[in-house]
C-alpha cells in the first residue's frame, strides 16, 4: 500500500474520531446536529477512499447513503423537529465538558490498549481504523450516557453506527455486513423518529428522558 | 570565519525577533482596527509608545519591593532568550542545541511567574485577581503546551526545536492527524497565554475581564515598557514557534550560506506577516469568554494534544 | 429438508405482511396462530434429517432442536395470546389498530429468531437478534403508558449498545478469519471457522469474544447487563413476556455458545468457560436476592429469568457431556415453565386489574384453575421435584460437586436463596385471604397445562430419543 493512500485512510478515519470529540464537547442541541453531519460526511468520504484503494466498488453504495441519510436527511429533519419542539437553543445539562473530555480521553486509550496488542497480525491500516472504531463507538456509548436530552441520545447512538460501519468498512473484503448493517442504521432511525420522539413528548410534554426517571417501576412503593 | 558566521546567524536572529516585535504588534491593532472599521494608528506606534514610555518617570507604590523594581526586567529577559532560541529563519544554528521545547515552557513558566508576583506585590485587589487568574491560566495551558511538546517530540525523536524544524522539512512525515491534533491544541494554548480574546482582551481595562492588564495595571515609566516589550516578543516567539514547528517551509537547513538565509528570512517575516493578520481576523470572529468558561476552552485543547498524543501510539509501527 | 428449512423462515415472513394488510382482530389473531403452528410443524420436521449447510444457513443437532423448542413455545403463546388479547380489546388497552401492527410485529420476532438461530454466517446471526430485539421494543412500548414507553426507551437503548458492541465483536471475527481463510463468506460461516478456529489469532479471537460476550450477554440479561430486562418484562403485554423469557434469552444464548464452539478449538484464547461459571454464579446469586424486594408479579418472574440464565450459562461454563446436557435440558424446561407462568399471570393480571402482588390474593378460592396453574409453575421453577426442572439442576448440582465442590456450594445456596424467595412471595398470592375481583375468567388453558405437562413427563421420564439428542448436543459443545 502506498504511502499517500494510507495517509488519507488515517486522515479520514481520524478526523471521525475527532470529530466524536467535538460532538461530545457541544451543549447546544443545534450545533449537536452539525456537527453529527460533519461527521457523517467525514464517515462517507472515508468509507469512499477504502473502496478505491481496496478496489470494492460496493462500499460507494455504503458511502452515498452515509452521505445522503446520515449527512444531509436525517440531520435536517431533526433540525426540524428540534425547531418545532422549540429546542434548538437548549442548553443541556451534560455531566461536565471537563470530566466527560477525561472519561472521553479514557476510552480513547482503552480502545488502543485493547486493539493493540490483539491486532499484531492485521495490517497497520486495519489496526488503526479498529482502534479509531472502537473509540467511535465508546465515545458514542459515553454521549449516550451522558446526555440528558432524547434527541442527543438517539444522535449518539448514530454517532455509534458510524463507529460501526467505520470498522466494517475497514474490514477487508467483509460480505454482507456493510449493506445490511447501513439499511439497518436508517431502520433504527426511522423507529426512533416513529415512535419515542413523539411518544415521549406526547406523553411528558418534554423530550428530556430525565423526566422518564419518575416513572421507572416500584418506584415510590414501600413494602 | 565560519565560527564568527555562525555567530552573526545567532545574534542575526536575536535581534530580528526583538526588532519585529512592536511591528508585530502594530499590524494586529491595525487589522483589527480596520476590521471594526477605524482607522486605527499605523503599525509602528508601538514603537513609539515604547520610545515614550522608556522616557517617562517610573512612579513606585510605596509599598512597593524590589520585587516588584525586578520583575519587568526577569520577565522580559527570560521571554527575550526563549524568543532567541526558537529557530526563525534557520536550523542549526549556534544555540540551537539549547532550544530545547521543554526548556521553552520552562522559561515561559518563569516569565509567568514573576509577572504574578509582581503582580500581587503591592498588594491592590486588581493584582491579585490578575495573578490569580493568570495562575489558573497557566495551570491549565501548561500541561496542554507539554502534551503538544509530546506529540511533535514523539514523531521527530527529539525535543530539540531545531531537529524537529529539520525532520518535518527533510523527512517525509506525511498527513497526520495528531499534528492536526496538535495544531489545534497550540493554537489555543498561545491564544490563552498571550492574553488574546477569547480568553482576555489586550485592549481592555474593564475589571471584570481583565487578566494580564490588571496585573501590570500599577506599573508606569520604563517598567512598563519592559513588560509591554516581553509581551509584544512573547506574541513573536508563538508566531515562530507555531511557523517553526507546523509550517518550516523556507527555512535554510543544511546549506547555510548567504541565499539561503535571505530565502529563509524572507519567508520568516512572510509567514509572521501572515499570522498578525490572521489573528486578529480571528479575535473579531469570536466573542470574549466568560471566565468560568475558561478551563472548557483550555481543557479542548488538553484534550486536543491528548488526543494527539494516543493517536501517534496507533500508527506509530508505520 | 431444504424445503422445511426455508419454509421456517418464509411462513412467518409472509405472515408479517398479510398480518400488517388483515383488519380485524380476531382474524388476525387467527391467522396469527395458523402462521405459529405451520412454522412449528416445519421447525419440528427439521428433527427428521438435522443435516444441512451452506455458506448461510446450517442445520445441526443444536438448533434443530432449538427451532423446534422455539417455533412450539410460540405457537402456544399465539393461542395464549389470542385470548389474552380480547381482553385487552374489552377493557380499551389495545385498539384494533394497535393489534394489527402487535401481531405482524409477533412474526417479525418469530421469523428474525428462526433466522438468527439457523445462521451459519455471523453477520446473519447478528441481524437476526438485531430484528428480534427491535421488534419486541415496538412490542414492549405498545401500552403507551409512561411506565411502558420507558420500559421500551431503557430496552431499546442498552439493547442497541448490546447490538453495537456484538456487531463489533462480530467483525473482528471475521478479521481473526480472514487472516486463515481469505476473504468471503467461508470466513464468516460458524462450521469453517469451528473447523479452522486453531490456525486463528488467538489475541483477536480472545479480543471479540469479550465484545461478544458484552453484547449478546446483555440480550440473554446476565447480571451486570440486565438492566432492561424486568422494565421490558414487566410493562409489556404479556404473551411478549412469555417469549422473551422464554425464547430470545435463549436464542441470545445460543448465539454465545456458537462462538464458545469457535474459541475452545483454540487452545491459546482465553477461558471461556471461566468467564461463563463467573457470570452464571453472579446473575444466580444476585437474581435470587433480587427475588425478595419485588412487588410486582411479573416483575418477579422476570428476575427469576435472570437466575434461570445464570444456571444455565454456568452449566455451559461448566463443560463437559454431563453439565451440557444439564444445560440443555435446563434451556428447555426453563422456557416450558416460564413461558407457562407467565400465561397465569397474565390471566391473573386480566382478571384481578393489576399486577401488584400486595393486592392478588386467595387465588385458590376466587380462581381456582389459575391458582393451580400458578402453583404447578412455580413448583416446577423452584426446581422441586417431580418436574424437569428439578431433574436438570439435580444433574448440574451433582456433576459439580463431583468436579468443583466449592462451586457447587454457591449454586445450591442461590438456588435455595431463589427458592425461599419464589415461596414466601407468592404463598399470599395463592392461599390468602381472598380480595379483588373474583370475575369470570375467558381463558384458554390449553397452553398453560400443556407446557406443565411437558415440564411434568420430562422430570418423570426422559424419552430416550430425546437423551440421545441431547447427548450429541452435549458433545458438539465440548
Amino acid at each position: 500500500m502506498s504511502s499517500m493512500s494510507f495517509d488519507i485512510a488515517h486522515l479520514l478515519a481520524g478526523s471521525i474520531l475527532v470529530l466524536s470529540f467535538v460532538l461530545l464537547y457541544q451543549d447546544r442541541v443545534s450545533a449537536v446536529l452539525n456537527v453529527f453531519a460533519l461527521q457523517a460526511v467525514a464517515l462517507s468520504l472515508s468509507v469512499a477512499w477504502q473502496a478505491a484503494i481496496q478496489n470494492a466498488p460496493h462500499l460507494l453504495v455504503t458511502a452515498g447513503i452515509a452521505l445522503v441519510m446520515k449527512g444531509i436527511v436525517i440531520p435536517a429533519a431533526l433540525h426540524r423537529i428540534v425547531r418545532r419542539l422549540g429546542i434548538h437553543r437548549e442548553v443541556e445539562e451534560v455531566l461536565g465538558a471537563g470530566p466527560t473530555m477525561l472519561t472521553g480521553l479514557g476510552l480513547v486509550a482503552l480502545s488502543i490498549l485493547l486493539v493493540l496488542p490483539a491486532g499484531q497480525n492485521v495490517s497497520i491500516l486495519v489496526r488503526e481504523d479498529l482502534a479509531f472504531a472502537l473509540a467511535v463507538i465508546l465515545l458514542g456509548l459515553l454521549m449516550m450516557i451522558t446526555r440528558r436530552n432524547a434527541v442527543t441520545q438517539i444522535v449518539g447512538f448514530m454517532s455509534l453506527e458510524n463507529g460501526l460501519v467505520l470498522a466494517a468498512t475497514g474490514a477487508k473484503g467483509m460480505p454482507l455486513v456493510v449493506e445490511i448493517s447501513v439499511a439497518f442504521s436508517v431502520l433504527i432511525v426511522l423507529i426512533v423518529f416513529g415512535v419515542f420522539v413523539f411518544r415521549i413528548r406526547e406523553r411528558f410534554d418534554t423530550v428530556d428522558v430525565g423526566a422518564l426517571d419518575q416513572f421507572r417501576g416500584e418506584q415510590g412503593e414501600r413494602l | 570565519m565560519a565560527i564568527a558566521f555562525d555567530l552573526a546567524a545567532q545574534t542575526v536572529q536575536m535581534f530580528l525577533v526583538l526588532a519585529v516585535a512592536p511591528f508585530l504588534l502594530g499590524v494586529t491593532r491595525m487589522v483589527k482596527a480596520r476590521l471594526l472599521r477605524r482607522i486605527g494608528p499605523p503599525p509602528w506606534q508601538p514603537y513609539l509608545d515604547l520610545w515614550k514610555l522608556m522616557h517617562k518617570e517610573a512612579v513606585l507604590a510605596h509599598n512597593a519591593s524590589w520585587l516588584y523594581r525586578t520583575a519587568p526586567y526577569v520577565i522580559f529577559a527570560a521571554t527575550w532568550v526563549a524568543a532567541a532560541l526558537v529557530p526563525t529563519f534557520a536550523t542549526g544554528l549556534m544555540f540551537s542545541w539549547a532550544a530545547d521545547l521543554i526548556a521553552l515552557v520552562a522559561l515561559l513558566a518563569t516569565a509567568r511567574f514573576a509577572l504574578a508576583l509582581a503582580g500581587m506585590d503591592v498588594g491592590t485587589a486588581f493584582g491579585g485577581i490578575g495573578s490569580s487568574r493568570e495562575m489558573m491560566i497557566g495551570s491549565l495551558a501548561e500541561p496542554a503546551m507539554l502534551l503538544v511538546v509530546f506529540s511533535v517530540a514523539l514523531i521527530a525523536g527529539t525535543t530539540q526545536l531545531s531537529a524537529i524544524a529539520s525532520h518535518f522539512i527533510d523527512a517525509h512525515v506525511g498527513l497526520r492527524v495528531s499534528l492536526g491534533l496538535a495544531l489545534i491544541a497550540f493554537v489555543f494554548v498561545a491564544v490563552a497565554e498571550n492574553a488574546r480574546i477569547p480568553i482576555d482582551n489586550p485592549a481592555t481595562h474593564l475589571e471584570l475581564t481583565m487578566v494580564h492588564e490588571a496585573m501590570v495595571l500599577e506599573y508606569s515609566g520604563r517598567h512598563l515598557a519592559m513588560i509591554e516589550a516581553a509581551a509584544a516578543v512573547k506574541l513573536v516567539l508563538y508566531f515562530s514557534l507555531l511557523s517553526c514547528l507546523f509550517f518550516p517551509f523556507g527555512m535554510a537547513t543544511a546549506d547555510q550560506s548567504l541565499g539561503p538565509l535571505t530565502v529563509g528570512i524572507v519567508s520568516y517575516l512572510g509567514k509572521l506577516l501572515v499570522l498578525a493578520i490572521l489573528l486578529p481576523i480571528g479575535e473579531t470572529a469570536v466573542a470574549k469568554m466568560r471566565v468560568f468558561r475558561y478551563p472548557i476552552f483550555l481543557g479542548g485543547a488538553f484534550a486536543a494534544g491528548a488526543l494527539a498524543v494516543f493517536l501517534l501510539f496507533v500508527s506509530r509501527s508505520f | 429438508m431444504i424445503s422445511s428449512l426455508h419454509a421456517v423462515l418464509l411462513i412467518p415472513a409472509v405472515a408479517v405482511l398479510v398480518l400488517a394488510l388483515v383488519p380485524g382482530y380476531r382474524l388476525g389473531a387467527f391467522l396469527n396462530m395458523l402462521a405459529s403452528g405451520l412454522t412449528f410443524a416445519a421447525g419440528a420436521s427439521l428433527l427428521f434429517d438435522p443435516n444441512y449447510r451452506s455458506d448461510i444457513l446450517i442445520v445441526d443437532e443444536f438448533n434443530g432442536y432449538l427451532v423446534t423448542l422455539t417455533t412450539f413455545v410460540a405457537f402456544t403463546t399465539s393461542i395464549f395470546s389470542a385470548s389474552y388479547i380480547g381482553h385487552e380489546i374489552e377493557t380499551g388497552r389495545l385498539t384494533p389498530q394497535f393489534l394489527r401492527f402487535y401481531h405482524a410485529l409477533y412474526q417479525a420476532m418469530l421469523c428474525s429468531m428462526n433466522v438468527a438461530l439457523v445462521a451459519n454466517n455471523v453477520g446473519l446471526l447478528w441481524v437476526g437478534i438485531e430484528v428480534a430485539t427491535l421488534s419486541t421494543v415496538m412490542m414492549v412500548g405498545i401500552y403507551r403508558t409512561p411506565e411502558a414507553v420507558e420500559a421500551a426507551w431503557k430496552y431499546f437503548i442498552l439493547g442497541s449498545v448490546g447490538i453495537a458492541l456484538a456487531f463489533f465483536g462480530t467483525i473482528l471475527v471475521y478479521l481473526a478469519a480472514q487472516e486463515a481463510l481469505g476473504e468471503g463468506l467461508s470466513a464468516m460461516a460458524f462450521d469453517t471457522m469451528a473447523r479452522n478456529a486453531a490456525r486463528f489469532d488467538p489475541n483477536l479471537l480472545s479480543l471479540a469474544f469479550i465484545f461478544l460476550l458484552v453484547g449478546y450477554g446483555t440480550k440473554v440479561g446476565l447480571a451486570p447487563f440486565h438492566a432492561w430486562l424486568p422494565d421490558a418484562h414487566a410493562e409489556g403485554p404479556t404473551p411478549i413476556s412469555a417469549v422473551l423469557s422464554g425464547l430470545l434469552l435463549n436464542v441470545a444464548l445460543y448465539a454465545l455458545l456458537r462462538f464458545k464452539i469457535i474459541l475452545s478449538a483454540n487452545p491459546k484464547t482465553l477461558n471461556v468457560g471461566l468467564i461463563l461459571i463467573v457470570l452464571g454464579l453472579v446473575s444466580l446469586v444476585f437474581a435470587a436476592f433480587m427475588l425478595y424486594r419485588r412487588r410486582d408479579i411479573k416483575r418477579l418472574f422476570a428476575y427469576s429469568s435472570i437466575e434461570h440464565m445464570g444456571i444455565i450459562t454456568f452449566a455451559f461454563g461448566m463443560g463437559g457431556p454431563l453439565a451440557n446436557f444439564a444445560g440443555l435440558l435446563h434451556m428447555t424446561m426453563h422456557s416450558l415453565t416460564k413461558s407457562a407462568i407467565f400465561f397465569a399471570v397474565g390471566h391473573i393480571a386480566q382478571v384481578k386489574g393489576t399486577q401488584r402482588i400486595a393486592d392478588i390474593k386467595g387465588l385458590s378460592t376466587t380462581h381456582p384453575v389459575l391458582a393451580v396453574g400458578l402453583a404447578l409453575g412455580v413448583i416446577a421453577i423452584a426446581g422441586l421435584p417431580p418436574f424437569g426442572v428439578f431433574t436438570s439442576e439435580f444433574m448440574l448440582v451433582t456433576s459439580t460437586f463431583a468436579r468443583q465442590p466449592l462451586l457447587a456450594v454457591l449454586l445450591i445456596f442461590g438456588l435455595i436463596v431463589a427458592f425461599g424467595a419464589l415461596v414466601l412471595r407468592l404463598q399470599d398470592v395463592l392461599f390468602g385471604e381472598a380480595s379483588g375481583p373474583s370475575g369470570e375468567v375467558k381463558a384458554t388453558y390449553v397452553p398453560l397445562f400443556l407446557h406443565i405437562a411437558l415440564v411434568l413427563m420430562a422430570g418423570l421420564w426422559l424419552p430416550e430419543p430425546v437423551v440421545r439428542w441431547f447427548k450429541v448436543v452435549a458433545a458438539q459443545l465440548g
